[in-house]
């Protein structure tokens, strides 16, 4: 399904030479999209979809409580509440949309930005934030919600992802895993190692890159000079590149994805073209490296601005819904908020509870060594 | 299972054992199948396993740890085989970043029972990149466990009870002595992070893992024959390090010898040699001395023997600290 756009491309430039002109960040060569940003429904050959009114509302909810969450971390940070914050605005749809294709079974390696898909995990919002304020590293049960700790480290988590996946074909089950990464990370080892793992062993794993255009400063271009579903075929998978911004293109591309690794018909590459509208975290600062006019031209894509116009000229929602989601969005806005601001520290010796599973004498005796010193002070708890 | 077994067999040994008693026991590695390794640790193994439990990878070490994590998370045990020594290094990120603290950033939620077997340490006359010695780099690092067996009974309990531990096991397989034969007996004796006194003695304790215990051994007889006692200590473990049974040595023979092939410089014997100061300071009769590698990138074979620790220099250094 992307040879079309692939051939076309290769035509103006010599063989194996690609064209700069139309390489990277700057080519948006044939994206599966179903919902124009005008708000209008289109159809795709390759990717169908039957969303009823009610699904449509439900993303609809998604985007915009994902949204509020992420504006509420933002502020939060602003506050002195975290200590930084990795916002997604502008890629609520790529989240979603893949977030809501998965099955129950299925299993998501996120990166550290993937506050939506974990929403559509329903991972707890709070749990995201532990990390983000210094209470914890992670946090959470990867297998209780099949949603996996957040990796800093970029691109490592593909290889979990594949390695898993690798393990639900020994297990005979049908269940895919899902890795996000980014635009930035497609030039790691580690991605083009699980690449290689996944095609070679025919895993089940769908790699869902989010091309937000920037990988903190540098742009697409100076990561690859095609465009990145390009890569997959290089490793013997298809690879699609889908509107990041219409949830429903997202949806449908992920689920097609998805079921195309559960069914033993190996790895998928999607990549999700769409942009990053704030800052890569809020130690960022983008006024730097880009221009206001090119995160103007992508307000005009917005992925909620979008699904509303479509709801409002299908007539598929009235008033009384759309205040509804905002009242929800103010509510979940004090939650995080409350939640924040009451979660407690961990006690110190949290550092010494995990280090490792069994027993280890080193780890017992500076425990007791950090216990005897903290007990010496008045009152007995160092402070 | 009794009897004669080269260190490489009481492995290949201890690999099927693990093999046969857990289905979930999945080995990884590059040219692991039907070549059993390039040392032939593995030889056998995917023919009576098959190859989806004894899996030929891709040519990527990053990939393979990092996979295994994901078969771990998954419900297996994957034991990795890393070629050589030299080679570890893209994994690094995949050991220490990942690996090792996966446990503790999920709160104790997950597990992480993966063994990385690397073949370590020279004096083969290999090449570049063959013949190194890494632990201190992976015992710095909380949440590894890190071990080395000296013998073949060792090599092969300690592999089935690194495999049987819940935690991230770096295990250290002496290249140079895969093919040393000895008794491999029908129980592990102890537990995998006791160190052993091997030779007891009343003068100065050589201390010493992996493929130095045989030295330090040699070292001891030969020291003998001038009447001079030594006692060697075979760590056997290095993260944690068996302590107490050290301490103990030192404290008797009022002397303490670290010998490893690593360089000296921030190497386990540093860590040793502060803590027993630290601990035996009124019982010592001599500082604690190092014996070593220098702070040099591992040289040509045809200098190695220079590089690497020997009778000779193990005996020397015993001359200085009786000295004192």
């Amino acid at each position: 399904m992307t040879v079309k756009s692939t051939s076309r491309a290769r035509k103006k430039a010599a063989p194996g030479v690609p064209d700069p002109a139309r390489a990277g960040s700057t080519a948006e060569p044939e994206l599966v999209q179903l919902l124009t940003p005008e708000g209008d429904r289109v159809e795709h050959p390759e990717f169908p979809l039957t969303v009823t009114p009610e699904e449509l509302r439900s993303l609809y909810r998604d985007l915009v409580l994902v949204r509020r969450f992420d504006a509420e971390a933002t502020s939060l940070q602003r506050q002195g509440e975290l200590g930084l914050w990795a916002s997604l605005l502008g890629q609520e749809a790529a989240q979603v949309g893949s977030g809501r294709a998965m099955r129950t079974g299925d299993y998501a390696f996120p990166t550290y930005r993937e506050h939506g898909v974990a929403w559509c995990r329903d991972v707890d919002p709070l749990n995201l934030l532990g990390m983000f304020r210094g209470v914890n590293n992670g946090g959470w049960d990867p297998n209780e919600k099949n949603f996996h700790l957040y990796t800093i480290v970029i691109g490592a988590q593909t290889l979990h992802a594949t390695g898993y996946a690798m393990g639900i074909t020994k297990d005979g089950a049908d269940d895919a895993v899902i890795a996000y990464f980014g635009d930035g990370a497609s030039s790691q080892g580690d991605v083009n190692e699980a690449f290689t793992f996944a095609s070679v062993y025919n895993s089940p794993v769908v790699f869902f890159c989010q091309n937000n255009q920037w990988a903190i400063s540098e742009p697409t271009t100076v990561q690859t000079r095609i465009p990145l579903y390009r890569r997959a075929s290089g490793f013997g998978f298809p690879g699609v590149r889908v509107d990041g911004n219409d949830v429903l293109a997202v949806l449908a591309v992920t689920r097609w994805a998805l079921d195309h690794a559960r069914t033993g018909q190996g790895p998928v590459l999607v990549e999700a073209f769409t942009y990053r509208m704030g800052a890569h975290t809020t130690s960022d600062d983008p006024t730097r490296y880009r221009q206001s006019e090119e995160t103007e031209s992508w307000k005009a894509k917005d992925p909620i601005l979008r699904l509303k116009a479509h709801l409002e000229k299908e007539g598929l929602a009235d008033e009384a819904f759309f205040t509804g989601i905002e009242a929800e969005s103010e509510q979940l806005g004090l939650r995080v908020r409350e939640g924040v601001r009451s979660m407690p520290d961990p006690d110190p010796t949290l550092i010494f509870d995990h280090a490792y599973s069994e027993p280890h004498p080193l780890v017992d005796e500076e425990r007791a060594e950090y216990e005897a010193y903290a007990a010496s002070f008045e009152g007995g708890e160092h402070h | 299972m009794a009897g004669q077994l080269s260190i490489a067999k009481a492995l290949n040994e201890a690999l099927r054992k693990s093999l046969e008693s857990d289905p979930k026991t999945v080995l990884m590695g590059e040219d692991i199948g039907k070549l059993g390794g390039v040392f032939r640790i593995t030889d056998g193994l995917q023919k009576d396993f098959g190859d989806d439990r004894v899996i030929d990878t891709p040519l990527a070490e990053s990939g393979i740890v990092g996979t295994a994590i994901g078969l771990a998370l998954r419900g297996y045990r994957p034991v990795v085989e890393i070629q050589f020594d030299g080679f570890v290094y893209p994994a690094f990120d995949q050991i220490v970043s990942q690996l090792a603290k996966m446990h503790a950033r999920a709160l104790g939620h997950v597990k992480m029972p993966i063994t990385v077997r690397i073949p370590f340490g020279g004096g083969i006359g290999a090449v570049e990149h063959h013949s190194e010695s890494h632990e201190a780099y992976f015992a710095h690092t909380a949440g590894l466990r890190v071990v080395s067996p000296s013998n073949a009974h060792d090599a092969h309990w300690m592999l089935r009870q690194a495999i049987e531990s819940d935690d991230p096991v770096v295990f250290l397989e002496p290249k140079r002595r895969y093919w040393d034969k000895g008794e491999v007996g029908e129980d592990p004796m102890l537990p995998l992070h006791s160190a052993r006194i091997v030779r007891p003695g009343t003068d100065a304790t050589l201390i010493a893992y992996g493929p130095m215990v045989k030295v330090c051994q040699e070292a001891a007889q030969a020291a003998e024959e001038d009447g001079r006692r030594l006692e060697v200590v075979d760590l056997r473990s290095l993260s944690p390090v068996d302590f107490a049974t050290v301490e103990e040595s030192v404290k008797r023979t009022g002397r303490g010898i670290v010998v490893h092939e690593a360089p000296v410089f921030l190497g386990l014997g540093a860590e040793l040699a502060a803590r027993l100061t630290e601990r035996c300071f009124y019982h010592l009769e001599a500082p604690i001395l190092r014996v070593g590698g220098y702070h040099a990138p591992y040289p040509p074979s045809r200098v190695e023997e220079t590089y690497l620790p020997d009778l000779d220099r193990v005996l020397d250094a015993v001359d200085r600290a009786l000295a004192f």
